[in-house]
């Protein structure tokens, strides 16, 4: 049971002289509460593998310090934190059976006979393993073997956060579900931290109340699924959460108003000071944009297509050189190709080089 | 559908025919037609059915005694190597640098030995076992102790043991770090995170990965050096007395040096069919190891 701080943690493979450009993580401070469930989503090479590497141990920092419950713990080893992991790919031990796997990291440490042997019933039971307890590991099917190497960080009683790397990777579709809510379960019964990586929005926004969102080996957001949604902080976490991402498109933007190809947005929220020489862009959801008949009070756009996601169809559309992706409201048919947008203002933010400007109301 | 008739293809087949019938066949069949026969030169055969089967078989014989005899020699010789070399080589695998420039260097240095003809390793350690000019035999004998392996059969067996065990504990070596080297690294930082020891990590991770690469490893050092003929040829001549005289050194003797035909092909015949039911033997093994997994994958 912990807190875990991160206190200006960088880490850069090449060594700490190397740019700071090219730091696998860029200094990041945060705080992880105890007992909380954290998705940690970014594409592929953001650095989010190396940011969990970095609490478990196996990778030593370049900088900064992580401290467990408010004690520095930056050099101790991987086996002297209270830290579980779980990979991407179901780790095992070949030679031995469920029980013994599970009954691994107890006798490493010296636990009692007894207490090993009541242990490993206890998470076998957790975990629906109980039943292949004198199995050999080697003949379970993939979420089986990740089930146990779970049940190896949770048989400890001293684990302060599990930490997985894309566990269900390697899992069948209809099986991914059944474990996500087998783990969704196991956090709210044992109250640990749980901090899980991947890459899969919904995977993140399903599993955890907190996601924090990595891009360049940046944070550049954490905050709740809704949070995310409603309210970007960067125009990152606009276009790589929610299906279409969101419009992000350049504007001239001045007080209460944004001009995109000479027409005017209102805006919910007064932009009164921006910071000169940014770039600045407006961002708006496809969900928010609505396509209407062509009307002189509105943007006008080119169809180009229209998605029919089953309850929900998306119209592709392209004003002057750039593209939005807007609703098609039920029952809507266009003449030809050309509509008119309308746009929800309080669901149209302003950003600033990428960062999000919080205007006055 | 018609099948298409066309006798042409026989054709295509014959040389792969002559070219088997003359390698393998034909020479074959002439050492069974031997084994069968018994001859006083001139070209004059007499007929003798198993007669040399019998009496090879039998250690009551001159024969037998000699068969048995060399055949023990080699088991004991291919036990002792095989203890020495499949930990040795295991031992040199998991020591040597998983990454950076030294794994060639490593790689280079090792490869040396396997690259050299067998008699040449066999005329490099007589040399260098000689108690008069051999750095090794001129070294030990000054230093009191009186090592010649031409008059002490402990000496002799040693050096052959040696020799062998430094020609080929790189190609176990190479074998188990080619099998170190596919295990995924999250095993390792697994292993660190459940809190296993050094040889926690060797009984439950590395050992079980290499368990197939060593079955090659066992495989093919029992084959060699149950064929072992070169090497102890060179050094000892089969020497002192019959003390490393092994089965292929014996064969030799009987066929060339006494010209029994028929005693040499019964042996041959036997010596080829012991290979082969150890071959059989391991490959079943195998092929049983390797075809349990995907049948065990599925079953939960």
């Amino acid at each position: 049971m912990a807190r875990i701080d991160l206190v200006d943690l960088a880490h850069s493979y090449s060594g700490n002289d190397a740019p700071p450009d090219s730091f696998a993580l860029k200094p990041v401070t945060m705080t992880w509460r105890q007992g909380g469930a954290y998705a940690l989503l970014g594409p592929s090479g953001c650095g989010k593998t190396t940011l969990l590497n970095l609490i478990s141990g196996i990778v030593t920092p370049s900088r900064g310090k992580i401290l467990f419950n408010g004690s520095d713990i930056t050099p101790l080893s991987t086996q002297k934190r209270n830290i579980a992991q779980v990979f991407q790919f179901p780790v095992i031990y070949d030679t031995m059976t469920v029980g013994e796997n599970l009954a691994f990291p107890l006798k490493n440490r010296g636990v009692p006979k007894a207490e090993i042997v009541a242990r490993v019933k206890r998470i076998a039971e957790l975990l629906d393993l109980a039943p292949y307890l004198n199995r050999k590991a080697t003949r379970l099917t993939a979420d089986a073997k990740q089930k146990i190497s779970l049940g190896r960080g949770l048989v400890r009683s001293d684990v302060a956060a599990i930490l997985f790397d894309e566990p269900l990777t390697v899992i069948d579709p209809e099986l991914k579900w059944q474990l996500r809510s087998k783990l969704k379960a196991l956090h709210r019964e044992l109250d640990l931290t749980m901090i899980y990586v991947t890459h899969d929005q919904t995977e993140a926004l399903t599993f955890a109340d907190t996601v924090v969102v990595m891009h360049d080996g940046r944070v550049v957001q954490s905050g709740t699924p809704a949070e995310l949604f409603d309210k970007p902080a960067h125009t990152f976490v606009g276009y790589f959460i929610g299906s279409p991402g969101m419009n992000i498109v350049p504007a001239h933007v001045d007080g209460r108003e944004a001009r995109i190809d000479g027409h005017i947005i209102g805006l919910h929220r007064n932009y009164g000071v921006l910071p000169s020489g940014a770039k600045i862009e407006i961002g708006v959801r496809p969900e928010f944009v609505d396509i209407a008949p062509p009307a002189s009070g509105l943007l006008s756009a080119t169809i180009e297509r229209i998605d029919d996601l089953g309850r929900i169809r998306f119209a592709r559309v392209r004003v002057g050189d750039s593209k939005f992706a807007a609703r098609v409201p039920p029952g809507f048919s266009v003449p030809d190709n050309m509509a008119g947008l309308v746009f929800d203002p309080a669901h149209v933010h302003v950003y600033a080089d990428s960062r999000l400007v919080e205007g006055v109301a | 559908m018609d099948k298409v008739v066309n006798q042409k293809a026989w054709f295509l087949v014959l040389p792969v025919f002559l070219v088997v019938a003359f390698s393998a066949v034909l020479p074959l069949m002439t050492v069974v037609n031997y084994s069968m026969q018994d001859t006083f030169g001139n070209n004059q055969f007499f007929w003798n059915g198993v007669g040399w089967f019998k009496e090879l078989l039998d250690p009551s014989t001159d024969l037998g005694e000699r068969f048995f005899a060399s055949l023990w020699r080699n088991l004991i010789f291919s036990a002792i190597i095989l203890a020495i070399e499949i930990p040795l080589g295991i031992v040199v695998a998991l020591s040597m640098p998983r990454e950076g420039w030294t794994v060639a260097v490593c790689l280079v240095i090792l490869a040396l030995p396997l690259l050299i003809p067998w008699n040449v390793v066999g005329t490099i350690w007589q040399i260098f076992g000689r108690p008069d000019i051999g750095l090794l035999g001129y070294t030990l004998n000054h230093l009191g102790l009186h090592y010649n392996y031409v008059s002490n059969e402990l000496d002799a067996w040693a050096t052959v043991i040696v020799m062998d065990v430094w020609h080929w504990t790189s190609l176990v070596a190479l074998l188990c770090y080619a099998g170190l080297k596919s295990i995924p690294d999250a095993y390792y930082q697994a292993a660190q995170i459940d809190g296993a020891s050094r040889w926690a990590v060797f009984r439950a991770i590395q050992l079980p990965k290499m368990n197939r690469v060593l079955l090659i490893a066992v495989l093919l050092r029992f084959m060699d050096s149950f064929m072992i003929y070169t090497e102890p040829f060179v050094v000892t001549g089969g020497g002192p007395g019959n003390s490393t005289t092994f089965i292929s050194i014996e064969l030799v003797k009987i066929a060339l040096g006494q010209f029994d035909l028929g005693k040499a092909a019964a042996l041959s015949l036997v010596y080829n069919l012991i290979i082969l039911i150890v071959c059989w033997v391991f490959y079943t093994v195998m092929t049983n190891a390797g075809a349990e997994r995907p049948q065990k994958e599925g079953a939960v």
